[in-house]
């Protein structure tokens, strides 16, 4: 088994540290290998950013995604970016808060997730949450990584004092994906 | 005091290549006696210089030496020092050796106030290349590289480190060796970092080209421009035309790097601890 | 939620933890992608080992501060990247020339000059070689993973303590950033090794001495404040430190210093081998490179081609005798893909002279090399 992932989006959305959480939390929890890269640069800072995780029951070899399985995608740009490029029979996670419009990419039979990830982060109280509230989307609608593992992973690096609230943003990621 | 040089030389590696008439050993000689007078563990200082007729000095000196890259002592030194707080770091450089290649490390250890001695051996040329100015040439000097007498305008060395932030700065000359001496020993007792700009003559690569052919020459301008540092302050600017303050220009005292990073690490290590 | 050994490590983290766990208590460094995380995490954890890390005014100064704490007999080390190697090389020759034990790290990225900051590359090859000038041997190693970063990291030290001389961690961009599961090996399993101390009373001491020390070659070193009193220049020196014009004493000291390392290339010398011993076509490659070219072996085996991965994890010295090996089994022929225009495969081709056909395959603009390029080469070959 091998799946690669990739959360795209814009800088200050916070992705690069759901695909660190993401890859951490199987590293510590479970039996996967993993190994997570992330585009940096300037880009990163502001511009677009975007994190990728491999995770095997192998050795990784070749470390970069080549074609996700599975895609989150934060912003219009990263849609029309990356969607295009999504394994046939991939999964696509959409934030409808941002991304209006999906490209011409979706005959490959692909399944799309559609939610408004950071207008769900809103709601509960701040945007800075989005991140957690699609980790728990992407968690609960993949199964590769149990949930459980995935929050202790949540918890491991979010700021002291904001654990409540990130509870509640994976958990309504997680309840999004049930309700789909 | 008789000064026992043997305890403080290599006698071995003498002569020295040094040209006659130089001043660097008058230079070295007030920084052995100042050692001898403040009695400091030899054994736990080390001597640093970089390249350049003054850096030949350390290979003199029987202590613990690093004859380095051009212009680099001073980080060298911030090394040892970083690593071994306990030491004694005193670095002799020349002026080309702390001003050109060397400037950004100079004022660099300046600013971070860590407790080492900087000596520079200033005689406002490059001898060991056989007399290029150097950025403490006087303007309008002659050098093999200012054939038509020196365009730019020279650094004042001690300024630079003060504004830099250093703690202490001073200078003397070679005329004025028991002077020298003293200001050495005030250096190197300093608890933060010291300069001392110690001006010296060469005869054979500047003094020749400049009308000032004889080390007594040199020594004699020396004398009649050099001003006592009280003095100097109560001079109006026309009359500090073409001379210079010697003496401690400044002495006060900062926080010292080892010191803080000392506090630093008892304060992360008892944390730890907990 | 349980949790078991393993942790997520970046490569350049990796490379603090190995330091640290190898007696590292000095870094000097200078902010520079892709190496900055280097210089951050030796910040933030040396002083709570009781060591010190400073960010010096450029690069030049952080090497030479590596050669000065190392002098003072601390564990010292430095990282950069491209641009700051080339400003470091005159002082990494001083290492060389003074005997100086410290770990330079360069995390290669594109080249020349500034190039693109944050692609990887692997052009520093022939840098690490021969950047500094004059006669002198190096040694380089270089990771493909983020475990063997730590590994080697350990290595590394423990070869500059035991040679007395600068060794590289010749790492590439994908490395330094990628993070991956690692499991780190206990405090119990590795092995540190510490630089000889002189066992001579000071006047007896002779810091460069032709035939003294453990490994023949390699003088007893000093720490400054011992009482040695001892003398270290980059002039050309006699046994006791001292400058000397004299010719016979130079050439003399001059091959010391490079047999040290050239006549223990054997003990230097680590490659891994991959499904070598029935190859028909040899792939040779390092660093994150070599992820892609094991891929592509394994990828050709389930096709039923007879590949195989020789991966030199010792750069420099280069593994001749390995590449022998390879040469004597006449394999169809041997692929070096490089991020590069093409520069461990000059020795790779010198070891092979006209027996078995040396192909290159180089990308120069920041990708690593894909697992399909090389499986293309494999199979145009067989």
């Amino acid at each position: 088994m091998r799946v690669e992932l990739r959360l795209a989006g814009a800088g200050g959305q916070g992705l690069i540290t759901a695909g660190i959480i993401l890859a951490e939390a199987c590293a510590k929890y479970t039996d996967l290998n993993v190994a997570q890269t992330q585009s940096y640069g300037p880009e990163s800072r502001g511009g677009a950013s975007r994190a990728d995780v491999i995770i095997s029951s192998n050795e990784i070899d070749y470390p970069e995604v080549k074609a996700p399985d599975v895609l989150v995608v934060m912003t219009q740009e990263a849609a029309d970016k990356y969607i295009p490029g999504v394994k046939d029979g991939g999964t696509v996670i959409v934030d409808t808060t941002y991304v209006k419009q999906l490209p011409e990419a979706q005959s490959k039979g692909f399944k799309v997730i559609e939610f408004p990830i950071s207008g769900k982060a809103r709601e509960l109280g701040r945007e800075i949450v989005a991140n957690i509230v699609a980790l728990g989307l992407l968690t609960e609608a993949t199964g590769i990584v149990p949930n459980d593992a995935v929050m202790a992973g949540v918890l491991n690096r979010v700021p002291k004092g904001t654990e409540e609230l990130n509870k509640q943003a994976f958990a309504a990621g997680v309840e999004a994906a049930k309700g789909l | 005091m008789a000064l026992p040089l043997e305890q403080y030389l290599r006698v071995a590696k003498m002569p020295h290549i040094w040209c006659p008439g130089c001043g660097h050993g008058i230079v070295l000689q007030a920084i052995v006696r100042a050692i001898h007078e403040l009695g400091i563990d030899t054994e736990k200082t080390v001597i640093v210089s970089g390249i350049g007729c003054s850096a030949r000095a350390p290979g003199y000196l029987h202590f613990d030496t690093l004859h380095t890259t051009h212009g680099r002592a001073i980080a060298f030194a911030t090394g040892i020092k970083l690593a071994k707080p306990e030491l004694n770091v005193i670095v002799i450089t020349g002026d080309g050796d702390a001003a050109a290649i060397g400037g950004n490390h100079l004022i660099h250890a300046a600013r971070r106030n860590l407790d080492i001695t900087v000596i520079c051996f200033n005689n406002n040329i490059y001898g060991m290349t056989s007399g290029q100015y150097s950025p403490l040439t006087p303007q309008g000097s002659y050098a093999t590289t200012s054939p038509y007498g020196m365009l730019e305008k020279p650094f004042d060395l001690c300024n630079l480190v003060m504004g830099a932030g250093g703690t202490f700065a001073a200078r003397s000359t070679t005329y004025h060796a028991r002077q020298l001496t003293n200001v050495i020993k005030e250096a190197i007792s300093h608890k933060g970092f010291a300069f001392v700009d110690a001006l010296s003559q060469c005869p054979t690569y500047f003094g020749r080209r400049n009308k000032l052919r004889t080390p007594l020459d040199m020594m004699n301008w020396f004398k009649d421009r050099a001003v006592p540092v009280n003095a100097w302050e109560k001079l109006s600017p026309e009359e500090r035309e073409d001379k210079f303050p010697i003496g401690v220009l400044k002495k006060t005292q900062a926080t010292e790097l080892t010191e803080v990073y000392k506090e630093l690490i008892q304060q992360l290590q008892q944390r730890g601890g907990e | 939620m349980a949790e078991n050994k393993a942790r997520l490590l970046q490569g350049n983290e990796a490379v603090v933890e190995g330091a640290i766990a190898a007696g590292l208590r000095f870094f000097a460094g200078y902010p520079i992608t892709p190496s900055t995380e280097i210089a951050e995490q030796a910040a933030a954890k040396l002083p709570t080992v009781g060591g010190k890390f400073i960010q010096m005014e450029d690069e030049i100064a952080s090497m030479a501060a590596v050669c000065g704490a190392s002098l003072a007999g601390v564990k010292s080390m430095t990282a950069t990247s491209g641009p700051g190697f080339s400003l470091k090389q005159e002082n990494l020759g001083f290492a060389v020339k003074g005997e100086i034990p410290c770990v330079v790290v360069n995390v290669q990225r594109v080249g020349p000059s500034t190039g693109m900051p944050t692609s990887p590359a692997q052009g520093d090859v022939m840098q690490a070689r021969w950047g500094s000038h004059g006669d002198h041997e190096i040694v380089a190693l270089c990771p493909s993973s983020v475990e063997e970063a730590f590994r080697l990291t350990v290595e590394a030290f423990n070869i500059a303590e035991e040679y007395r001389t600068p060794v590289i961690l010749l790492m590439d961009e994908v490395i330094g950033h990628l993070r991956e599961k690692v499991v780190l090996p206990s405090k119990e399993e590795l092995t540190i090794k510490h630089r000889e101390k002189p066992s001579v009373p000071p006047e007896q001491y002779k810091p460069f001495a032709m035939d003294q020390g453990r490994i023949p070659g390699v003088p007893p070193l000093a720490a400054y404040g011992e009482g040695y009193r001892f003398h270290v220049t980059g002039l050309t020196h006699g046994e006791d430190g001292f400058p000397t014009n004299n010719p016979a004493i130079a050439e003399k000291q001059i091959k010391r210093i490079n047999e040290k390392i050239s006549s223990n290339r054997k003990a230097l010398c680590k490659v891994e081998r991959f499904f070598l011993n029935d190859a028909e076509v040899v792939v040779v490659a390092y660093g994150a490179t070599a992820r892609s070219a094991r891929k592509a072996v394994k990828d050709a085996r389930e096709q039923g081609i007879k590949a195989g991965l020789l991966r030199p994890i010792t750069i420099w010295p280069f593994v001749e005798d390995a590449l022998s090996e390879v040469k004597a089994n006449l394999p169809k022929a041997v692929i070096v893909p490089e991020m590069n225009l093409g520069q461990l495969v000059l020795p790779v081709r010198r070891v092979m002279g006209d027996s078995v056909p040396v192909i290159q395959i180089n990308k120069l603009a920041g990708q690593l090399i894909e697992p399909e390029e090389i499986l293309s080469a494999i199979k145009e070959a067989v």
